[in-house]
């Protein structure tokens, strides 16, 4: 990195101007932080308030049962073995529907012709609401992980398909025609400029499909199964543990939230070019 | 001669209509030299440019570019456009490393050499810039050190500098000539700026409205090397602007009345 460089990154807190913009944007964040805090911290008071007094606690429980619940399954050693099996259908379901997806998007806006051959089947499955083939995926793959990995991902390929597709169809011709005349053969134009192109498209999708994989596995958990966060709320519910519905419910919103930020990372280095 | 044009046809169909962009067209431009594309809009220039560079096919006749006949993309051109032709991922120095990368130049020696394109253009210290973080003129100069890379032997170029503001124009048509006089490649430009075209070019093409024929073809005798920014105002340029505006005023006249 040269001086020049080095000058583009570092703020130069020399200048006056500079650290009090500085300072404001930092004010702003802190200021932010402390209004998110205050909204939750709210809503939770109201909530202990209000169950009792305003409605009863069976049908909302109350934040601290929640609490216990969720430090009780901690303790008992539950909440991991099951959480950890529902992660693993979704990772290993999200793995399969973004290669498959990936595939045969990129295939398909690539050479036209197969795509518009396939074209009216694709619509008619991606149509069709993912959650109905969950009784098929019991009939196919029993009610073990396999049928919630399946549902999982199959709810992925189609997120990620379709945007790979769109990626593929936009990339800029002057791009390509430039590349070639530089000097570029068909595997050097993919990877050169197809790929990086699409890398926007495809990302979105990654990052849309992510909780959809979540819910595909959940889902699967809810139809028939023994183990997993989706069993956990189904039984809770089924046993009208309201407490327990509600730290599900809590543990699959903070797994989201914490995938979410993950994602959000990484899309945020792949596409620092965009400035 | 470094491009051969023999009898050139290029039809186009446009919502079911036949569109004649080029016909019977004939041309020989010699190895270094600099020739420029005036016309009206849609006259064919850029459609023929394109066919040089091997982008679209001639429906009839053929084009020779050192004496090979074109035919697919023409790697030994360097081809540039008004559009960004940069990738938007590829910082500056990626950009101008891409088609040496392509044509088997070892990193080391490819990152030597972008080096010293970069100052070519004058813009070193700017290499870790993503395209978006440049000013059109600096993507402009990214762009020329890109196709200077590989050094083909003749430049494509369509209206490279268009959507630049009046003075940046001058500032680039200045370098352009500059690099020119050292490198002697033939160069082979499109514009819609009369002016531009007769102070670069040792010869301007005009060509008619649709279908695009040779109007005219005027030799630039203003002596090199030229200084664009005073030689515009000299007599002699005048005298030849006015020449070919008046062969070139009335195919801009007819495109307006249809």
């Amino acid at each position: 990195m040269n001086a020049y460089d080095a000058a583009q990154t570092m703020p130069d807190r020399s200048s006056r101007a500079v650290v009090e913009e500085e300072l404001k944007v930092a004010r702003g964040r802190r200021m932010q932080r402390i209004a998110q805090v205050a909204v939750g911290v709210l809503f939770l008071a109201f909530w202990e308030l209000a169950a009792g007094p305003l409605i009863d606690p069976f049908f909302i429980s109350e934040p601290s049962a929640v609490f216990a619940k969720l430090v009780d399954w901690i303790r008992r050693g539950e909440l991991f073995s099951h959480l950890g099996i529902t992660l693993y259908a979704t990772v290993i379901g999200f793995a399969i529907g973004s290669v498959s997806g990936f595939s045969v998007g990129f295939i398909f806006g690539r050479y036209e012709r197969v795509g518009a051959v396939f074209d009216p089947y694709i619509t008619a499955i991606y149509c069709l609401p993912k959650i109905a083939l969950a009784p098929l995926f019991i009939m196919w793959f029993g009610i073990g992980i396999e049928s919630k990995i399946a549902m999982s991902a199959v709810i992925v390929f189609f997120l990620v398909f379709l945007n790979t597709y769109s990626g593929v169809r936009d990339v800029n011709p002057i791009h390509i025609h430039g590349t070639r005349i530089m000097g570029a053969g068909e595997w050097q134009l993919l990877v050169n400029v197809i790929a990086p192109s699409a890398a926007a498209w495809v990302l979105t999708g990654l990052k849309v499909s992510v909780p959809y994989a979540l819910i595909g596995a959940v889902v699967g958990e809810f139809m028939s199964s023994n183990r997993g966060m989706g069993f956990v709320i189904a039984q809770s519910s089924a046993l009208f543990d309201t407490a327990g519905v509600f730290a599900g419910l809590v543990v699959l919103a903070m797994v989201g939230g914490i995938i979410n930020e993950g994602l959000k990372r990484f899309e945020r280095h792949v596409l620092r070019w965009r400035g | 001669m470094a491009i051969e044009i023999q009898s050139v046809t290029k039809l186009f169909v446009r919502r079911g209509r036949e569109v004649v962009a080029l016909d019977d067209f004939s041309l020989s431009i010699g190895s270094g030299e600099f020739v420029a594309f005036v016309g009206p809009s849609g006259c064919g220039k850029s459609t023929l440019l394109n066919m040089i560079a091997g982008i679209l096919e001639p429906t009839g006749g053929a084009i020779e570019h050192d004496g090979k006949v074109v035919q697919g993309p023409n790697r030994s051109v360097g081809y540039m456009t008004q559009a960004d032709s940069l990738l938007p991922w590829r910082t500056a120095e990626d950009n101008v490393m891409l088609p040496l990368r392509l044509r088997g130049v070892s990193q080391s020696e490819a990152r030597e050499r972008v080096a010293a394109l970069l100052a070519t253009v004058n813009l070193s210290g700017f290499h870790k810039h993503f395209p978006n973080e440049l000013s059109g003129g600096m993507r402009k100069r990214v762009a020329l050190a890109q196709v200077l890379a590989y050094d083909p032997g003749t430049l494509l170029m369509d209206e490279p500098f268009g959507a630049l503001d009046a003075q940046l124009k001058l500032v680039m048509q200045n370098e352009l000539l500059a690099i020119w006089e050292r490198t002697r490649k033939t160069v082979v430009f499109v514009t819609h700026d009369l002016a531009e075209a007769i102070a670069l070019a040792d010869r301007v093409i005009v060509f008619t409205g649709r279908p695009g024929r040779i109007k005219l073809e005027e030799r630039i005798d203003l002596d090199r090397p030229r200084d664009v920014f005073r030689d515009r105002f000299s007599t002699r340029f005048q005298a030849i602007y006015e020449r070919i505006w008046q062969a070139l005023e009335p195919e801009i006249k007819k495109g307006e009345a249809l």
